[in-house]
């Protein structure tokens, strides 16, 4: 099968100080991937390549077979390339609902419709309360989304996410800062993502990642040290040197 | 009393949201004397209507919002006095095909800019406008201004009267068809794509949504009302001055839409009416100090009531509701 995420020696520098050096990366249909690497290892600056946010030095991003690497931000979006951030990014003062309902919108083509109320768009609403409810918060859909504890906030970050429809989701830290007794409520939501989006997520929490992904990428200093299954990974002696060493004590 | 907008918000209109077309009404039969004040407190409404849609509902900021009512009430006058133009429909017609278009180029640069950049070139429209219109004598009389503005019978029947009556029935007619538009608009989706814009601008953009481009039609609906604003302005008095251009006029909009609530549609409706009838009583009172009591009440909303009268009132009614 082919990759419906490719980097090809993807290269980005600022002056001398090189983020990102040569990774070679490939995401496959149905993927679950986890990009690993300490502190400083250049994961957010691949992200951003990814999503163009970030523009490469030198190299390329494929997408779906697509030559990406000169679209902006929106364009990736609407070839089916879905992002969530790793501090919440959210409409704060807005419902639960219409937090989700303005991306689904968006992928609908009915955003910019000013004669008719929204609330009139009824398979917009349907659409963002199902994928609520698919992530379990459904009940919640009212609330200000400021209102919620943390650990749901994350979850409608995915929730957005999700309501764009991607073919390739990246989930930048899904459980950072959120309290251990809510973390599980995540990773079962992780665990029930549609299987035909590939993900690829980007973690600092061990145990989540060695649950979640397949197989592991670790990125050390902008380059790729090494890829394989959680198994290959968790005995590679290499990362246990740089990384899990000090992690897995 | 705030409007819950969105894709789960009734659009019916309550009962309350008819109070003030009723309070207009029963202002016509109950105060003959004051129409011509009620006029020009209607015309700021609408005026103060087109800033909320973009300042409340958008979250643009913006100190230049003066240029399109200028440019309304000029037009209007212009036409008018140079051309002859004297159709009080042609004349809305032709300011607020101006001050579209003003808005329209304006907006498309100014909406890629952000915080105070975006604040800035606002007052610099503004300030450019006012002096074109100062050195412009020809056609605007510069600072004498432009007397004599003619406006011919709405349909032939109905003179522009000397007590205001033509005229309040002409700005309460205008203003309940921009009131009708602007509620359609920010109860649909393109409304609550704006609220998205306000409330996370990276976010929208990261949703794919064209997030200038709607900045820019939001900004161009603004300008066009306030460009009929200014020219209800010009129609009621039927001279027009440089007193409509420039920082002053912005601000002073700014400040009656703060008064009564940004972000609440009928906050347009209360602020302008507190502001000009408090500027009224207090001229009259204090002609040399009124502006202080203008002052010390802005000063009163800012510190306690963030939410401006309105906002006063959700508390006071939430307060009630939560005893009983």
């Amino acid at each position: 099968m082919s990759a419906v995420l490719q980097t090809a020696k993807l290269c980005k520098s600022f002056g001398a100080l090189t983020v990102a050096a040569n990774i070679d990366f490939a995401l496959e249909p149905g993927a679950r991937h986890a990009l690993i690497g300490p502190n400083g290892a250049g994961k957010t600056t691949f992200v951003n390549l990814l999503t163009g946010r970030l523009e490469p030095t030198s190299g390329s991003v494929m997408l779906g077979g697509e030559d990406v690497s000169a679209l902006s931000s929106a364009e990736r979006v609407k070839r089916g390339l879905g992002r969530t951030f790793q501090i919440n990014t959210l409409f704060g003062n807005m419902s639960v609902l219409d937090n989700v309902a303005l991306g689904v919108a968006e992928r609908r083509g009915g955003a910019a419709k000013w004669w008719k109320p929204a609330s009139a768009y009824k398979e917009v609403r349907d659409e963002a309360l199902e994928l609520l409810a698919s992530l379990g918060i459904a009940d919640d859909a009212a609330l200000r989304v400021l209102d919620l504890p943390y650990g749901k906030q994350r979850l409608v970050e995915i929730a957005i996410a999700l309501g764009l429809r991607p073919k390739v989701l990246l989930l930048d830290e899904p459980a950072a800062g959120v309290p251990k007794d809510e973390s599980e409520r995540i990773l079962d939501a992780l665990g029930n993502l549609p299987k035909d989006i590939a993900i690829l997520i980007i973690e600092h929490d061990m145990e989540l990642v060695f649950r979640f992904a397949q197989r592991i990428t670790v990125l050390v200093q902008g380059e790729v040290l090494c890829e394989g299954t959680p198994h290959e990974i968790e005995h590679d002696p290499r990362v246990r040197e740089v990384y899990l060493g000090e992690a897995h004590v | 009393m705030k409007h819950p907008v969105g894709y789960n918000a009734n659009p019916r209109i309550r009962w309350t949201e008819w109070l003030p077309w009723v309070l207009a009404v029963i202002v016509f039969f109950a105060l003959p004397d004051y129409l011509s004040m009620g006029a020009r407190v209607l015309t700021y409404i609408l005026f103060a209507l087109s800033l909320d849609l973009i300042l409340g509902y958008a979250g643009i900021i913006t100190l230049g919002h003066a240029a399109f009512f200028g440019m309304g009430a000029y037009v209007t006058g212009i036409i008018s006095v140079k051309l002859g133009v004297t159709d009080p429909f042609l004349q809305l017609l032709a300011s607020a095909l101006a001050a579209g278009l003003l808005g329209l180029l304006t907006g498309a640069v100014i909406m890629r800019m952000h915080g105070l950049t975006q604040l800035m070139l606002t007052l610099a429209v503004a300030a450019v406008c006012l002096e074109i219109a100062n050195k412009a004598t020809h056609l605007t009389g510069g600072a004498d201004g432009l007397a004599g503005v003619v406006v011919a019978p709405v349909l032939g029947m109905f003179k522009f009267d000397l007590y205001g009556k033509t005229a309040y029935w002409w700005c309460l007619g205008l203003l309940f068809v921009c009131w009708w538009l602007v509620r359609r608009m920010i109860y649909s989706p393109f409304g609550a794509s704006l609220n998205g814009i306000r409330e996370n601008r990276v976010r929208m953009e990261a949703i794919g949504a064209p997030v200038t481009a709607r900045l820019v039609i939001v900004y161009t609906v603004s300008a066009v009302m306030a460009g009929l604003a200014g020219a209800l302005l010009t129609q009621t008095n039927q001279v027009v001055g440089l007193n409509v251009l420039g920082f002053e006029p912005s601000g002073e909009l700014m400040v009656m839409l703060i008064l009564g609530g940004v972000g609440r549609l009928y906050g347009a409706f209360v602020g302008p009416i507190v502001f000009l009838v408090a500027q009224d009583y207090l001229a009259k009172q204090f002609p040399e100090y009124w502006f202080f009591g203008i002052g010390l009440l802005l000063v009163a909303v800012v510190l306690f009531a963030r939410g401006g009268i309105l906002g006063i009132c959700d508390g006071l009614i939430a307060k009630v509701r939560g005893r009983s």
